[in-house]
């Protein structure tokens, strides 16, 4: 944890941005425009998910292109456990839905953590493009089942009517529900921090470094990347149950490899490994799809355009132009 | 279940095992002479299929149109290669994916600003229209044979350039060591944009060819791309083989899963549940078989001896 204690400039850069993302919703309630609380929220949900996904691929180097698989089930925990609890269906055994986030949360990270455990075991036999498609091709069979599977919406989705509840706020309010997020977010970043600076991030890390060298002083890699995929995945999948209550409406498009592939974009855009890559990523990528579609139908062009040149040009992503190089890479 | 139906499903798969292969040929070849992986070949698929869809309406002519196909996505191809694609050899894989899915939006959106948000139509050539009869009494499309055929014909002269031209021999020896051949005085950085101007070309080609079939629109491209990733992680990346045998693989699996588990379900509970269980379970079959073949062989049926 010391090294986040320190003051340094990206540390610095780090504080202005989670400060900022909490001021915005606030000056956009006084001056009455709801509207930028919704787009707050969204950035800090999908950093939610790109912090999760930053776990596998900026520490442990597995660049996973099917964590919309993690942040759909996510979205669908919540969609279905709420659907249940409306109609009064039992759901499984008996057991009947809930309207209460924190249940939701508890079974999105478990479900997710277990699918992302089944997942990996099988996709972290393999490395490299393997790794990439198969991770790929595994988001895409659970999106097919998604949309095959008929009594949950299919291809419609399915709607939350009313957002599910939290003790003791009205999460109905805008700046509420921000606040239950962003808080949310805020844990999922101290444990990424946690997990950086502990025994197990720094065998994680040093996997993706050198594998022989892990396995040399006895340390089995596989095990150490099926934990941090599986941790990896739990993350996501919180965010994805966030992101349909955000919604109050959750659709195979979360499943989507399009989604998959934003994600990794939001932790390229801010910067691969660092703390707060995901939100700078987020947020960059949120206003750029604000200030975009309001300029122009075709925004996605032009943010495939911003995105090629990142990539082919400022490797360190936002952070890593405003902060300097990365102390690891 | 009569047999008629059922070699009827197996052309079916038959067929789209076909058109996999020609998707799934470029990415591997690309992938083993030049260690990229290339999501947006399934944008040169679309950039075949609206092509020849836009020419055909021109000219009046399939056949011009499918010529025009060929020579879109190769010119398509060749252009991103040199832009782009060629920056990003010495790049992980991480740059490669990221890079060509920029290009997939850009692509996509490229063509909506081009072509609207309505598909195109493509007719069949009135030369390849009509069924012909099968044994066992039902009928079959010509069209779909002459797609399995035309198939079949690409994947022996794929087979004749590779192992018997000077431009295979090269590609052969850049898969094994591209140092080397750079060393030999080979012009490696015109043979990577053949190669990929090639890849393209099938892809373009496979896009015509189904658009006869289906609609042509934006985004046809992303469902066939990640089948075909699914056909070479199963055949081992980098070997045409392997595309070929994975291709057939899925195409069949896929066409009759989705025929057949339903049916068999339904021995076993109501019609109306079978149905609905057995379409679900037909749709995620392709990736359990991808999933245990990858559990015994973790390089897939046959790896290339250097990736």
């Amino acid at each position: 944890m010391r090294e986040i204690m320190i003051v340094t400039r990206e540390n610095l850069i780090n504080l202005i941005l989670a400060a900022l993302l909490l001021a915005v919703p606030f000056a956009a309630e006084a001056f009455g425009q709801p509207f930028y609380v919704t787009l707050a929220t969204r950035i800090a949900i999908l950093a939610l998910a790109a912090t999760g996904l930053n776990l596998a691929l900026g520490l442990g180097g597995l660049v996973s292109f099917g964590h919309a698989a993690f942040f759909g089930i996510g979205g669908y925990v919540a969609g279905i456990l709420a659907a249940h609890a409306f109609s009064g269906d039992p759901l499984l055994f008996g057991l009947s839905g809930t309207k209460q986030m924190w249940v939701i949360w508890v079974v999105a990270v478990i479900l997710s953590g277990l699918v992302g455990l089944v997942i990996g075991a099988i996709s972290l036999r393999t490395s490299g493009v393997y790794f990439i498609m198969i991770t790929l091709a595994f988001a895409q069979m659970v999106y097919y089942f998604a949309i095959s599977w008929p009594a949950y919406g299919g291809e419609d989705g399915l709607s939350i009517l009313v957002r599910n509840q939290f003790p003791g706020v009205s999460t109905m309010r805008p700046l509420t529900f921000f606040l239950i997020c962003y808080v949310v977010l805020l844990l999922a970043l101290a444990l990424f921090a946690l997990i950086r600076a502990s025994r197990f991030g720094a065998a994680l890390q040093a996997a993706r470094q050198n594998e022989v060298r892990v396995a040399t002083v006895g340390i089995q890699p596989y095990r150490i990347r099926l934990t941090g995929f599986a941790i990896s995945a739990a993350v996501t999948g919180l965010a994805g149950a966030l992101f349909a209550d955000l919604n109050r409406f959750v659709s195979p498009s979360m499943l989507s490899w399009h989604m998959s592939g934003e994600l990794i974009v939001l932790i390229i855009l801010g910067g691969t490994g660092r703390l707060f890559g995901p939100l700078a990523g987020a947020a960059l990528y949120v206003i750029f799809e604000y200030a975009l579609g309001g300029l122009t139908e075709r925004w996605q062009f032009f943010l495939g355009l911003i995105l090629l040149v990142v990539v082919l040009f400022a490797r360190g992503g936002l952070l890593g132009l405003l902060a300097g190089k990365a102390k690891h890479g | 279940m009569t047999l008629a139906l059922a070699l009827e499903q197996l052309l079916n798969g038959l067929q789209l095992g076909v058109m996999l292969f020609l998707m799934a040929a470029g990415l591997t070849l690309i992938f083993g002479v030049m260690g990229l992986i290339n999501l947006a070949h399934g944008s040169l698929y679309m950039v075949g299929a609206f092509a020849c869809a836009t020419v055909a309406a021109w000219t009046g002519s399939f056949w011009i149109g499918l010529i025009a196909s060929l020579a879109a996505a190769a010119a398509a191809g060749a252009i991103v290669e040199l832009v782009v694609i060629r920056r990003l050899y010495d790049r992980d894989h991480l740059d490669q994916v990221l890079a060509t899915f920029a290009l997939i939006l850009m692509f996509s959106e490229g063509t909506r600003w081009l072509f609207g948000s309505f598909p195109l139509y493509l007719d069949i050539p009135p030369l390849l229209q009509g069924a012909v009869a099968l044994p066992g009494g039902t009928e079959y499309p010509v069209y779909r044979l002459a797609i399995i055929l035309a198939g079949a014909i690409v994947a022996f002269g794929l087979y004749l350039l590779i192992s018997r031209t000077r431009l295979g021999m090269r590609i052969r020896a850049g898969e094994s060591d591209r140092e080397m051949i750079g060393a030999l005085g080979v012009d490696i950085r015109t043979l990577y944009t053949v190669v990929f101007a090639l890849g393209a070309a099938l892809a373009g080609l496979a896009g015509a060819m189904v658009g006869a079939l289906q609609s042509v629109q934006v985004g046809m491209g992303e469902p066939v791309l990640i089948l075909a990733f699914v056909v070479i992680v199963i055949g081992g990346i980098g070997s045409i083989k392997g595309a070929l045998l994975g291709a057939l693989l899925v195409g069949v699996t896929d066409t009759m899963g989705r025929f057949l588990l339903p049916k068999i379900l339904a021995l076993f509970v109501a019609p109306a549940q079978a149905g609905m269980i057995g379409g679900a379970a037909a749709s995620m079959l392709i990736y359990i078989v991808m999933a245990v073949i990858l559990a015994v062989k973790p390089r897939g049926l046959f790896p290339a001896a250097h990736a």
